[in-house]
């Protein structure tokens, strides 16, 4: 921030960048899917219907609108990126199974990775030829994520390293090409030091993998068993023995800017007040009740969109995002459950209609928010984050 | 797309904390609890500094600024509990006196009221007209106050000076508040505007005071929060600080999170009431609301945080707390502006 800021406050976008919405908005309307038309994305089915889908996006560079052209992006900025998030949640378009890839591995890879490894695996990350997965947590490295065991040893002879362990909790693990994750380079170190951060081939010999059906019977994610599984020195994202460094720049896309955008909860929240405007005109007196929950948890969308404007222009202006990533998490994940539980209030009996040909996405919303205060963290770990960063209290 | 203040704005925002911090501490405001209401030496330190006309026209002697500026001064007299009427006097009465004065009514009067707002020589008290019988905050010791009456036309808004008007003051849980009910008699001599004109410049009042009285509880939780943190991390039990303890930092992240996303929700309505935005309104009902609850929570904890001492006279704590339950209820509670947000969603459906 060097410059004096002497630009008035505006939140009106630019002609630029409403011209920019204008294209967005004609695209996806001439090549969306209709609304839940593809079947889930954590079947083997659904996970290669959203696959071509990304590809057609990809085709038309709509896919990672904020990269680099030489990846696949177009090049414009984290304002316009907003923007497309808006009118692709506007369209209802289908979720997208490349997001642990463009959403949280891209940004880390465009801070630490070689210009080798950006040219390799940008493209087709982009494209969705090749779909990535996280593989970080452990059986017992979950909340206490340094608290890693899986392995890896030094070949120098074959010019790598060996992996071995096992992680867990790999979303969409049961389908992925591809694997970023964190494994113990040094044995004597503790804790923080000494660990790596790998880009691992899923057709690795050696890599198993188990799916977890999820509390929806699907297997959105799986176990990873690594067995002397190796990894050539190029595909070490950052310094050896700097992993957790790495890992931090992912967690803060995780739990900041870039998983969640707010047009998500934008769209779902508006989706809500039609939800209720519908049960107001058939049962006034009940749908009355929910009133206040479903105006907090609109309040909750629009103070996320806010706040993330608010956030953007803090980074466009040279800032940077710290510990408020954590309050961010905690937010987008408490104000999704809001949503979902607001309606699901209003549906009363009908809430729990469920199985098939039964079209129930508030009920497939409810399951799929429940996951947030958990994964990326869990509100409790975060909750420690905004206290002992934001506050200064002391750690235990 | 630019959403943040600008360098001069943050400035001046510095400027104001500094002179608070010293002319407004917390024996300040308890001296005020036993002081007679009216206008302070610390009003006229305002005054010079520009605060107090900021909203009132240059040719008025005030800068002729925004809500947009006033929002974090406001955040600053709410951090030290201020018992002077800044958000009545510049947030609300300033901003409608100079719509009255721009439109050409009510002849002559208006124009030297401004001209006093902003030399710090004439506070203001407004009535909320949604509930015209109740209690006006500041009435106690303002100079003028602004009221509404029922006329020929519909409601009117009426210029009522101290002379004209017998206040009797209503206790309030923080006596800084000036609670007083106005007993006077409408007239043509006090009378500014009525009828659809009025509700217009009623309306506006509305969304003015939600989005001010918001940024005010944005300095209370902040102020609230960093007084509670400063003694989790000092008072010490089972051997180590409170503030160590996972079911306390739970507490105060919780309000430091809602507080984190109430600031640009009120700053956001700040600047679409400034530029004329169509959703002006309901965005000033979303600042208020969530302002309220963030102020409130932050409340809650600190008080559960501060444990016995911070139930006691002698704690500075509950000169905070009881401005802010009074500010959470002014001009709307959470739940009214929840419910106001919920009718504008359906009205576009």
């Amino acid at each position: 921030m060097d410059e004096p800021n002497e630009q008035p406050m505006d939140l009106h976008y630019s002609d630029a960048q409403e011209a920019f919405r204008a294209e967005a908005r004609a695209w996806l309307a001439a090549h969306a899917p209709a609304p839940r038309s593809l079947p889930s994305l954590d079947t083997a089915e659904g996970f290669e219907a959203h696959r071509a889908w990304e590809a057609e996006l990809a085709a038309d560079r709509w896919s990672v609108v904020s990269w680099p052209e030489a990846y696949g992006g177009r090049g414009v900025g984290i304002l316009e990126w907003l923007v497309f998030e808006e009118e692709y949640w506007q369209a209802q378009a289908p979720l997208r199974v490349s997001q642990n890839g463009i959403f949280l591995l891209a940004p880390t890879m465009f801070e630490f990775g070689t210009e080798a490894q950006k040219s390799r695996f940008l493209p087709p990350m982009a494209s969705a030829e090749e779909i990535w997965c996280q593989g970080w947590s452990e059986p017992d490295a979950g909340s206490d994520l340094a608290g890693i065991r899986s392995r890896a040893r030094r070949s120098d002879a074959e010019g790598g390293w060996v992996l071995s362990g096992q992680k867990t909790w790999a979303s969409r693990g049961a389908f992925a090409e591809w694997c970023f994750g964190l494994f113990r380079t040094d044995p004597e170190a503790e804790r923080h030091r000494g660990l790596t951060y790998f880009l691992i081939d899923m057709a690795t010999p050696g890599v198993t993998v188990r799916p977890i059906p999820q509390i929806d019977g699907e297997t959105g994610f799986a176990e990873l068993f690594f067995e002397d599984v190796f990894v050539p020195d190029d595909l070490v994202l950052g310094d050896v023995g700097k992993g957790w460094n790495v890992a931090m720049a992912t967690a803060g896309s995780e739990r900041g800017l870039s998983l969640r955008s707010p047009a998500r909860y934008s769209r779902a929240a508006d989706r809500l007040v039609d939800l209720y405007a519908e049960h107001l005109a058939r049962d006034p007196g009940g749908a009355g009740r929910s009133a206040d929950a479903v105006a907090r948890a609109w309040m909750g969308a629009e103070a996320y969109r806010l706040n993330t404007l608010w956030t953007a222009t803090r980074v466009l202006d040279g800032g940077s995002v710290g510990p408020e990533a954590s309050a961010n998490k905690i937010h987008w994940s408490e104000t999704d459950l809001a949503i979902h539980r607001a309606a699901l209030d209003l549906l009363g009996p009908e809430a729990e209609f469920h199985g098939d040909g039964v079209d129930a996405p508030w009920l497939d919303g409810f399951l799929f928010a429940l996951a947030g205060p958990i994964y990326a963290g869990t509100n409790e770990i975060q909750r420690n984050v905004v206290a002992e960063r934001m506050l200064g209290l002391p750690r235990a | 797309m630019h959403f943040a203040f600008t360098d001069q704005q943050l400035e001046f925002r510095d400027a104001v904390r500094q002179v608070l911090a010293k002319e407004c501490t917390s024996d300040d405001v308890r001296a005020a609890y036993e002081a007679p209401a009216g206008r302070t030496s610390r009003w006229a330190t305002l005054a010079e500094l520009g605060v107090v006309g900021l909203s009132v026209p240059e040719a008025h002697g005030g800068l002729g600024l925004g809500l947009v500026d006033l929002a974090p001064l406001a955040e600053e007299t709410g951090r030290v509990i201020l018992p002077e009427p800044l958000v009545a006097t510049t947030g609300m009465a300033a901003p409608l006196l100079a719509d009255l004065d721009a439109a050409g009514t009510a002849d002559g009067r208006i124009g030297p009221w401004l001209d006093a707002i902003a030399s710090g020589h004439l506070t203001v008290a407004v009535g909320d007209p949604r509930w015209p019988g109740e209690p006006v905050a500041g009435a106690v010791g303002a100079d003028l106050l602004l009221l509404v009456a029922d006329g020929p036309d519909g409601r009117e808004l009426h210029g009522v000076d101290a002379a004209s008007v017998t206040v009797t003051p209503v206790p309030s849980l923080d006596p800084t508040r000036r609670l007083g009910t106005p007993e006077w008699t409408p007239s043509p001599g006090t009378l500014l505007v009525s009828g659809e004109q009025a509700e217009a410049h009623l309306a506006a009042t509305v969304d003015r005071a939600a989005v001010a009285i918001g940024a005010e509880l944005l300095g209370l939780a902040d102020a609230m929060v960093t007084l509670t943190a400063a003694y989790a991390k000092d008072r010490q039990q089972f051997g180590k600080p409170i503030g160590s303890f996972q079911a306390v930092k739970h507490l105060l992240a919780g309000a430091q999170v809602l507080l984190e996303f109430a600031r640009p929700v009120v700053y956001g309505a700040a600047w679409a009431l400034d530029s004329g935005s169509a959703d002006a309104s309901r965005a000033a009902s979303v600042a208020k609301a969530y302002a309220s609850d963030a102020a409130t929570e932050a409340a809650r904890v600190s008080l559960q945080v501060h444990g016995a001492i911070g139930y006691t006279w002698e704690c500075d704590l509950h000169l905070a707390l009881k401005r802010t339950w009074a500010l959470a209820e002014a001009w709307g509670s959470a739940a009214h502006h929840r419910a106001r947000l919920l009718d504008s969603l359906l009205a576009d459906r």
